[in-house]
């Protein structure tokens, strides 16, 4: 086999495979729904990265987000919590059925994640924090997963993000508060830092 | 699986999710790749390239722009601020001829809808199955006595298209005497960017504040309103003394006076409709229409092109598609986001259509940033869609909107680094 037909052979199981996610997100009833999941998907582009690979520091890489997080997301955002900027204006545009097709795009997306400058140091220990703290749901040093990206994620993103929930606007998910008030216990004020030091670390 | 079954396929995931997919389609097995002649390398044309060669690897996409490399005019106010360089808002088209789109040097003068050629000034014609012709603006010279095309290239640039009058307005701002003033005067609508003119005179008082705080920023204005303007107003007021006695920046709106009749470039004395205003330095945003190959190519009708707001295409030639600042997009703003969204709607209607598929229903975005100083960003954002009844592109309601009002000094300043974020997808999405 060529090279060229590896690539297509390539090309074309990406694209079953994303068809066959589509299918499912959108289901027999579905298929009169007006845009398609990609045309959805492609307009958020402009702030999230062609695909959701974000190169913008303060804007979250988004593609192979687990769909069932991107849609409580979107609903958040849609009820106008998380402290939005923009992203409630947004949501508020898309039904539920647009939510899980846009979930089902960015899921089948490679991340491609870029480096980060970071401290080598606070980010050993963020490992070892994480791996005590918060690898339980942020499985595999917080790739891609049911829990939300962290790994590869972008650290000033991170850093609003864990700012905003220990300023109290936005709600803790099961159990994160007592694993944040743990590791903070442990390493004193430099637990966050060394976490998201370690997360800007990966990048795949 | 069979062509037919992938055809099928494709029709169940909603239309073009399929690209690739149509990779063993007999039309394309059998006769020559599909051409597709893109002119103008802004935010319309080079998104437009990338995601048509994104959409069906197979299709020969070539890119004619005069310029080797591209100035983004979104951005180019913080040039005027002093925030950045000219050289950081600047880019060449590598990336996209690492996704296979032919990239020339060359100027379209004229195309021919029934031979399907686009004639270049080199005298070249590139034969298109289809044709997207993404220009963005000219200016309507003639619309303020006084002031031509060779006026703004020398004393009072437009600056309009970022590039040699962005650092012509910037040295001039540079080298005004202290407690000097600067006349904005902004254009009727519709024209590009319509946060822009005042997100520049915030600009400018920034630098002014930090090195020329006694001086002054006019701007003349045409309308009675503007885009953003009660959040522009909390800025001002709060970063430049707006509505006090040492106000930084004044806004003259039309039915004050702002409309503006003449300019006496050598005295660099503006006339409006009440007064005469003289400046230090003297901005004119002129009244726009579409770039001159729209015209050439008998796309426009009035200043702008009409569109079919599904496709994009051309309504008065087929196969040709016009994007971005140049097409009549009503309610969509001429902005680069909204020429990035379209880009995306043409790409995908040109795949469909190759393939023998009805294109699918439209979605298009836009999200304006504007920096109206230290740690103070704003944004207006909204999603559309198509209303097929009427062929028209409407904001679907109960969404989008405005920055809120009075928000806290936290979300301002997040919004100062999602603009920055933003700018750099958008460049990415349109050109890596």
């Amino acid at each position: 086999m060529g090279v060229d037909d590896m690539k297509s052979n390539e090309i074309m199981n990406k694209v079953i495979r994303n068809l066959i996610l589509a299918a499912l997100a959108l289901g027999p009833a579905a298929v009169l729904a007006a845009p398609s999941g990609q045309a959805l998907s492609f307009t958020c582009a402009g702030c999230h990265g062609t695909d959701g690979s974000s190169v913008g520091p303060s804007m979250p890489a988004i593609a192979g987000m687990d769909p069932g997080v991107f849609i409580d997301a979107m609903k958040a955002y849609r009820e106008d919590q998380r402290n939005p900027t923009i992203m409630n204006r947004m949501a508020k545009a898309y039904t539920d059925e647009q939510f899980k097709e846009m979930a089902w795009f960015f899921a089948g997306q490679r991340l491609r994640s870029m480096p980060q400058k970071h401290d080598a140091a606070l980010a050993a220990r963020g490992a070892d924090l994480h791996k005590k703290h918060c690898e339980k749901c942020h499985e595999k040093g917080g790739r891609p997963g049911d829990a939300g990206t962290l790994a590869g994620q972008w650290m000033p993103y991170l850093e609003y993000t864990l700012g905003d929930f220990l300023d109290g606007k936005r709600e803790w998910p099961r159990k994160m508060k007592r694993k944040v008030d743990a590791a903070v216990a442990e390493e004193g004020k430099n637990a966050l830092p060394a976490l998201i030091h370690y997360y800007g670390s990966q990048h795949q | 699986m069979t062509d037919i079954n992938r055809r099928a396929f494709i029709r169940a995931a909603g239309g073009v999710a399929a690209l690739g997919a149509t990779l063993g389609f007999p039309s394309l097995a059998l006769g020559s790749a599909r051409r597709v002649v893109v002119v103008g390398g802004g935010v319309g044309g080079s998104t437009v390239a990338k995601y048509l060669r994104k959409l069906d690897p197979t299709l020969a996409v070539t890119l004619i722009e005069t310029k080797p490399s591209y100035t983004t005019c979104f951005m180019s106010n913080e040039v005027l601020g002093g925030e950045r360089t000219l050289e950081s808002i600047t880019f060449g088209y590598d990336g996209l001829r690492r996704h296979g789109v032919d990239v020339v040097m060359d100027t379209a003068v004229g195309i021919d809808p029934v031979k399907k050629t686009v004639q270049t000034a080199s005298g070249k014609g590139f034969d298109y199955d289809a044709c997207v012709v993404s220009p963005g603006i000219d200016f309507k010279w003639g619309a303020i006595a006084g002031y031509n095309a060779e006026i703004a290239a020398n004393s009072v640039p437009h600056a309009w298209n970022a590039g040699p009058q962005t650092l012509l307005l910037r040295r001039q701002i540079e080298a005004m005497p202290e407690g000097g003033r600067v006349i904005i005067v902004a254009p009727p609508d519709p024209f590009k960017c319509p946060p822009g003119p005042y997100e520049r005179a915030s600009q400018i008082a920034l630098y002014c504040k930090h090195h020329k705080p006694r001086a002054k920023i006019i701007i003349l204005d045409a309308k009675d309103a503007f885009s953003k303007q009660g959040l522009f107003i909390e800025g001002w007021t709060k970063l430049y003394g707006y509505g006090t006695d040492n106000s930084m920046i004044q806004w003259v709106g039309g039915s004050g006076g702002g409309k503006v009749e003449s300019l006496d470039a050598a005295k660099l004395s503006i006339q409006a409709e009440i007064e005469e205003f003289k400046g230090d330095v003297v901005n004119i945003i002129p009244p726009q229409k579409a770039g001159a190959i729209a015209f050439a190519a008998d796309l426009a009708e009035g200043d702008w092109c009409p569109v079919n707001k599904r496709t994009f295409e051309s309504k008065r030639h087929k196969d040709i598609y016009v994007l971005g600042d140049a097409s009549s997009a009503a309610k969509m703003p001429k902005s680069a986001y909204a020429a990035n969204s379209q880009a995306k709607v043409a790409a995908a209607a040109i795949v469909s259509r190759f393939h023998g598929l009805e294109p699918g229903d439209p979605t298009f975005v836009n999200t304006c940033y504007s920096v109206v100083g230290e740690d103070f960003g704003i944004s207006v954002a909204a999603v559309y869609s198509h209303d097929a009844a009427t062929n028209s592109i409407e904001p679907i309601p109960n969404s989008g909107g405005i920055s809120p009002a009075k928000a806290s000094p936290e979300i301002r300043k997040r919004e100062v680094s999602y603009a920055h974020s933003w700018f750099k997808n958008v460049i990415n999405d349109m050109l890596e």
